[in-house]
């Protein structure tokens, strides 16, 4: 897995609540039996016109807009499990989401792929929207190690949480399957012992 | 001191740890893992790379259902993509040694309608599957939750996942359903009131006398939407009819094997002082049918009401979203929806299309037809559900009524086939999610009960099944 530390980058602020992730990548590219080359089909729908050209007032083709921050609506990446919306949003460049809420599996997903939830307060968010408004290239830093962001001029500077394991995994590019493959002992040694396997041996 | 009751999310949470890595991080065993053809690939292929084999096999079932055609299915999938997805599953199976229920086999189907169904699915146990709806085999009182695929493979490669443990929610349902509102409008009622996100980071115990009241079908249809309130998953405790259910079933413990086991599954409730980090209480005598209008499953009115004039909460970003979803399907605030034309109903996917469902929708429709506007078709959720209906059969009375019925899968829940709504329709669907372009790009979805949805395909236009009955 790709590491992550600290990033420092603009910022692309799509102010929608409740984004699904039939939205981030809808349902008909889910035919790949590979992870690459999903970033092309980003928001697909909300992106491209029914003729496929570009949708002008949609903010990925909004070239005043750029950066490898996406700043999101509360609630992002709700709905299917789908693991291609995690890979979407890495192939197109994103490696940090910053919403005030996220969809547990999406979250799973994305720490998985070294995409960076970041999870703020709708006031953090608000604020984060309200800047970009006034200055686009406004930068901002992402500090995993020390878990804050901070807008560049230090008009804001806020923590934020993450599982202490996903960190560590996230800093150091650790793989949990190679992590689970190294205590192969520990799960046989359950499975002996388990009641409930014992018990149903289905 | 005297120790606190368990609830029984916690007793089969804690039978399941392997060991914790510490406060935020446990390693779980997965008894039991199903598979499909759309989120499978991608960790056959890590297994691949790494050179190393499938764990255990035998805790694994393999189907085909997102892609499928639900017509003429022992012709070669026609649409070139699903051809090859549906291919690679086959071939995946084959050198890695798992049994798979494709296309012909006659326990093919909707991977959570089988699980139940065969009798995979067992009280007490973890189940995993790439995709949301595995909250589904909750209603047997076991921990089950959708994955993504780098979590599938961790579960291919060592049969453990890691997890952090969610926190519980309590959602009582107390009183009696009236006549014709179902499982369905009481989730779709309780999504109306908690919103698309209302459970996020927790795993919910549904408990309460209208939940023991329901069938085990009923109880899926709740469990397999706890998901679009955000939870992990949702469970009820096991009780005779779910250990009714399960007796004879194809892969069910038999016998001895089977009492012993029943046995144990009697110890798997919540005790009576266990805590909970969160608890709702809901009347079910106070429900009505329940209809979405919106781009999310939280987004529903009773049959009756009116669509919201604004979004429930005053925030710039809440109400932009919530103006942009009703322009997409075409609604205005404080309109009706009964007496709106719609052209297509769906009757199908993992929510509602067991044989209860089809059941349900068959003698509505017995002896009536539907509207000359509408397209109504009806996809069991599994070869042996449409073998049952065409036993008993509803096949006649569904096609006298000018239903048509189709071969087993996903269907027009998420398109992935042909079965697609066309742009600006509505359809009255008995699926789980009203996304914008979910069932086809441009299509207006309507989440409903199957009651309601058959009656929208009588009357030609969104109507209180209450008023047919």
């Amino acid at each position: 897995m790709k590491k992550f530390e600290t990033l420092t980058s603009t910022m692309v602020p799509l102010n929608i609540e409740d984004i699904d992730t039939d939205q981030i990548i809808p349902a008909r590219f889910l035919k790949a039996t590979t992870r690459e080359g999903f970033g092309k089909n980003l928001f697909s729908d909300w992106r491209y016109d029914k003729e496929g050209k570009p949708k002008a007032d949609f903010i990925l083709n909004d070239a005043n807009y750029k950066g490898e921050v996406l700043v999101a609506g509360k609630n992002f990446g709700c709905g299917s499990s789908r693991e291609h919306a995690a890979w979407a949003i890495a192939d197109y460049g994103f490696r940090v989401v910053i919403s005030s809420f996220f969809a547990d599996i999406f979250k799973n997903n994305a720490l998985n792929n070294g995409v960076l939830p970041v999870q703020v307060s709708q006031q953090v968010l608000d604020q984060l929207f309200l800047e970009i408004k006034k200055n686009k290239d406004v930068r901002l830093t992402v500090n995993l190690p020390e878990q804050f962001i901070e807008l560049q001029g230090a008009s804001l500077k806020e923590r934020f949480e993450i599982n202490a394991h996903k960190k560590t995994y996230l800093i150091n590019g650790f793989d949990d399957i190679d992590y689970l493959l190294s205590i192969k002992d520990k799960i046989v040694a359950y499975e002996e012992k388990s009641k409930y396997l014992k018990i149903v041996k289905s | 001191m005297k120790q606190m009751g368990k609830a029984l999310f916690d007793k089969i949470w804690e039978e399941h740890v392997v060991f914790n890595l510490d406060e935020s991080m446990s390693v779980l065993y997965i008894d039991k893992h199903l598979i499909h053809e759309v989120t499978s690939p991608q960790a056959f292929d890590g297994l691949k790379k790494r050179g190393i084999p499938l764990a255990r096999p035998q805790r694994t079932m393999a189907t085909a259902d997102h892609n499928v055609p639900t017509k003429d299915q022992h012709l070669p999938i026609k649409e070139e993509l699903s051809r090859l997805q549906v291919k690679t599953l086959t071939t995946n199976c084959e050198n890695y040694g798992l049994e798979l229920y494709g296309l012909g086999h006659p326990f093919q189907g909707i991977v959570h309608v089988i699980g139940p169904e065969l009798g995979f699915t067992l009280p007490g146990m973890t189940i995993v599957c790439g995709d949301s709806h595995t909250s589904t085999h909750g209603a047997f009182g076991s921990i089950a939750f959708g994955i993504g695929t780098s979590e599938v493979e961790q579960v291919f490669a060592t049969q453990c996942i890691m997890q952090s443990k969610p926190k519980k929610m309590k959602i009582e349902i107390t009183g009696k359903l009236q006549k014709g509102v179902t499982s369905k409008d009481v989730v779709l009622y309780i999504l109306s009131k908690l919103s698309s996100s209302g459970a996020t980071g927790y795993f919910i115990e549904f408990m309460g006398s209208a939940i023991r009241d329901m069938s085990m079908e009923a109880r899926m249809t709740i469990c397999n939407m706890s998901i679009e309130m955000g939870a992990r998953g949702g469970l009820i405790a096991p009780d005779e009819k779910t250990f009714e259910y399960i007796k004879g079933r194809e892969f069910a413990p038999k016998g001895k094997a089977y009492e012993d086991a029943v046995t144990y599954w009697k110890t798997l409730y919540s005790d009576e002082d266990a805590l909970f980090d969160k608890s709702h209480t809901f009347n079910a005598s106070e429900m009505e049918p329940v209809i979405t209008y919106g781009t999310n499953p939280g987004m529903g009115i009773q049959i009756n009401e009116r669509i919201p004039v604004e979004a429930n909460s005053s925030e710039p970003s809440a109400k932009a979203s919530f103006a942009k979803s009703l322009e997409y399907m075409g609604l205005h605030g404080g309109e009706q929806l009964i007496g709106k034309k719609i052209n297509y109903v769906f009757i199908g996917s993992c929510t509602n299309s067991r044989i209860e469902d089809i059941r349900s929708v068959a003698a509505f429709v017995k002896g009536k037809t539907k509207a000359a506007n509408v397209h109504a078709f009806i996809v069991p959720g599994s070869k042996q559900v449409e073998e049952q209906a065409i036993k008993e059969g509803l096949d006649v009375i569904l096609k006298n009524a000018g239903f048509e019925l189709r071969e087993p899968g996903c269907s027009a829940c998420l398109a992935m086939n042909e079965d697609k709504i066309p742009a600006g329709e509505y359809c009255v669907s008995t699926s789980n999610r009203n996304f914008e372009g979910r069932q086809g790009p441009g299509s207006r979805t309507l989440l409903a009960s199957p009651l309601t949805a058959a009656a929208a395909a009588i009357a030609g236009c969104i109507t209180d099944v209450r008023t047919l009955i």
